[in-house]
């Protein structure tokens, strides 16, 4: 079976229980094998192989940290930040649909869900027979989500939603949307942001897909519109209010994040390092240059840096003390050094380096995507700033 | 319904291998261990005969020092129940010993299938499989590329040249895979933490006296720089010449 190099300089894998190895391995195979030879025709084109749903939920990737008793595997947040590493090895469109899945719409049902949503969705979700979809981020309303416009008004019955959301992975795919909108809160007296379960076919409800993007080719993005869309009560998320349950997710998903930037950064090096020490320019190969080395060099001690970084937030995260800035920090820090990382392999690459012969541009530009999505770089250097002074630059 | 596969611990196949100071075993440092490919036929083709009956029983057996625990705790992960580690250290043992020792452990599990790669990528010599038939007193088909189960016999084909030969043989019986029998399964989270709970079954064994001695290993040798004989239709003429006469494949 044919195994990628792995990044181990620092003996990482010391750090790691067999399970979590085993894991790893096992997901890292499979993405060399079975999604590797698929991601650059889908990139060119410009769709999500479907055809690796079935086969990403055999493995449990979806939902894996949830319960057995939900069909999940319920692993422990190391192990599952692996698995998003080696998806992401293989493309940032990949993990993001294996983040959105579970991250962002089974890890909402099952933690602001009743039981009856539970045991509706989530077994089918981890089998990849529902696909979900997570709305929050509006045209207007991406770093703010608190000023969306998107409202739920109560009806007999349930609730009739209008609005727009926009930048939604998987959208127009989606069988199951999970739709955050401002509802009245009687016992507040006020606004506050609710959670619903909208289902693929409701009337007023639609996903048109976002097209022309150059960036996350090989990942569906869409707009939802809602448009006097009734969603019955029992598709409201009875625990799933205030803008604190969307942010949940989203350290979910961003902690995922942390992890997966580190594949396609090891990708970009990997790569580079193969590639410097075949190009031979001048007489030598290229990588027998100072300025090469010193590139690789750099490539390498932030690749580990940012592996140390993930882990430590997974080791925190299993004794419960890991706080949304924890994650801020490793969101930020890795996405920014693997967009560096796949910029200076571009340029050892050299014009090479800009066609799909190599991961390397299709990773810079997924890069683009995945440091601006949940939370974007800026708006994490500012959680980080909050905590270190006590003041909210971001806040009146 | 019980089965059994027999598994070997190979050096991955992209490791580049270096022969150790006494010239007979490779070096370990650096190496990745594997499972042999062929093995993993032999696994899934195990997996399925359960999955289909709905029940039995898959036990895994390696041969060979305590890192091939890793291998077997893999092959759980992938589906099987338990696992039978033959502990023994020496570095390249023979194929007849290897399969003597096998066949005493699978003797007393009297299972209704054995398999087993058709041979181990790393010495290639295709000998277990039918030397452990013949130990256990029970037909042996090899290098299988299709098997189906109907009652107690078993009806596999072997690619053969110009076409396939299909053979039908009673169980119990012993079958060695070829690639393309079935497509292995990955191992699935679910998979690798219930093979934490698994057992691996270790006995410390003795293979007795070598019945061959391997003498001394060599590494193929380096293929020489090119030649580059001119250039433009005026080389052709000396490129002809040195295809023929000196590299001799024209």
């Amino acid at each position: 079976m044919a195994r990628a190099t792995r990044t181990d300089f620092y003996d990482f894998d010391s750090l790691l229980t067999e399970e979590e190895i085993a894991i790893r391995d096992a997901v890292g195979d499979w993405v060399d094998e079975r999604f590797l030879p698929l991601v650059e025709k889908a990139y060119d084109d410009a769709y999500f192989p479907t055809e690796v749903i079935p086969e990403l939920a055999e493995m449990g990737l979806f939902g894996a940290t949830l319960p057995e008793k939900y069909g999940c595997a319920g692993v422990g947040p190391v192990a599952y930040g692996l698995t998003m590493q080696e998806l992401e090895r293989g493309d940032s469109g990949l993990r993001s649909f294996a983040s959105v899945q579970g991250a962002l719409c089974m890890y909402p049902i099952f933690e602001y869900g009743s039981e009856e949503q539970r045991t509706k969705w989530l077994p089918r979700m981890a089998k990849g027979e529902v696909i979900g979809c997570f709305g929050l981020t509006e045209p207007d309303f991406g770093s703010d989500p608190g000023g969306m416009i998107t409202r739920a008004k109560k009806v007999d019955g349930g609730y009739v939603l209008n609005g727009a959301k926009m930048w939604i992975t998987n959208g127009t795919v989606a069988d199951l949307a999970i739709v955050w909108a401002k509802l009245f809160d009687e016992a507040k007296g006020r606004e506050s942001i609710a959670g619903f379960l909208v289902e693929k076919g409701t009337k007023g409800y639609s996903a048109p897909e976002q097209k022309r993007k150059h960036s996350l080719r090989a990942s569906v993005t869409s707009e939802l519109v809602l448009q006097d869309v009734f969603v019955p009560e029992g598709n409201r998320l009875p625990e799933g209010n205030g803008l604190k349950a969307p942010l949940g997710c989203l350290t979910q998903a961003r902690f995922g994040i942390a992890f997966g930037v580190v594949g396609a950064a090891m990708a970009c090096f990997e790569s580079s390092v193969a590639y410097s020490k075949n190009r031979v320019m001048f007489g030598k190969p290229i990588g027998g240059f100072q300025l090469v080395q010193a590139e690789l060099a750099k490539m390498h001690t932030e690749i580990i840096k940012a592996q140390l970084l993930a882990l430590q937030c997974g080791r925190m995260k299993e004794r419960g003390v890991c706080k949304p800035e924890h994650v801020s920090m490793a969101k930020r820090n890795n996405c920014e050094i693997a967009l560096e990382i796949a910029r200076r392999a571009r340029d050892i690459h050299g014009a090479n380096g800009i066609t799909s012969e190599y991961p390397i541009m299709r990773h810079m530009n997924n890069l683009e995507s995945v440091k601006t999505y949940e939370g974007t770089h800026n708006i994490h250097t500012l959680v980080l700033g909050e905590n270190i002074t006590g003041i909210a630059a971001y806040r009146g | 319904m019980l089965q059994v596969v027999c598994i070997k611990q190979v050096p991955d196949t992209e490791t580049r291998v270096k022969v150790a100071g006494d010239g007979r075993t490779l070096d370990p440092t650096g190496v990745t261990w594997v499972m042999n490919p062929f093995d993993e036929f032999a696994v899934e083709g195990a997996l399925q005969v359960k999955e289909k009956a709905g029940a039995g029983e898959v036990v895994v057996i390696s041969l060979g020092g305590a890192g091939v625990q890793t291998t077997l705790r893999n092959s759980l992960a992938m589906g099987a129940d338990r696992a039978i580690h033959l502990k023994n250290d020496t570095a390249a043992p023979d194929s007849l010993a290897v399969a003597k020792a096998l066949a005493a452990a699978i003797r007393e599990l009297n299972p209704q299938l054995v398999w087993l790669g058709k041979s181990a990528s790393d010495d290639d010599a295709a000998q277990v499989g039918p030397m452990l038939s013949e130990l256990l007193g029970l037909p042996c088909v090899t290098v299988a590329a299709s098997f189906a189960l109907e009652g107690t016999v078993a009806k596999v084909e072997r690619e053969i040249e110009g076409g396939r030969e299909q053979i039908e043989v009673p169980l119990p019986a012993v079958i060695t895979c070829d690639k393309g029998l079935n497509q292995p399964r990955y191992p699935s989270l679910k998979g690798i933490m219930a093979a934490k709970k698994k057992t691996i079954e270790e006995r410390a064994i003795d293979l007795g006296a070598a019945h061959v001695e391997l003498v001394a290993l060599e590494l193929p040798p380096a293929r020489a720089a090119g030649r580059i004989v001119g250039e433009g239709a005026a080389a052709v003429p000396e490129l002809v010449r040195a295809l023929r006469e000196d590299a001799k494949v024209i």
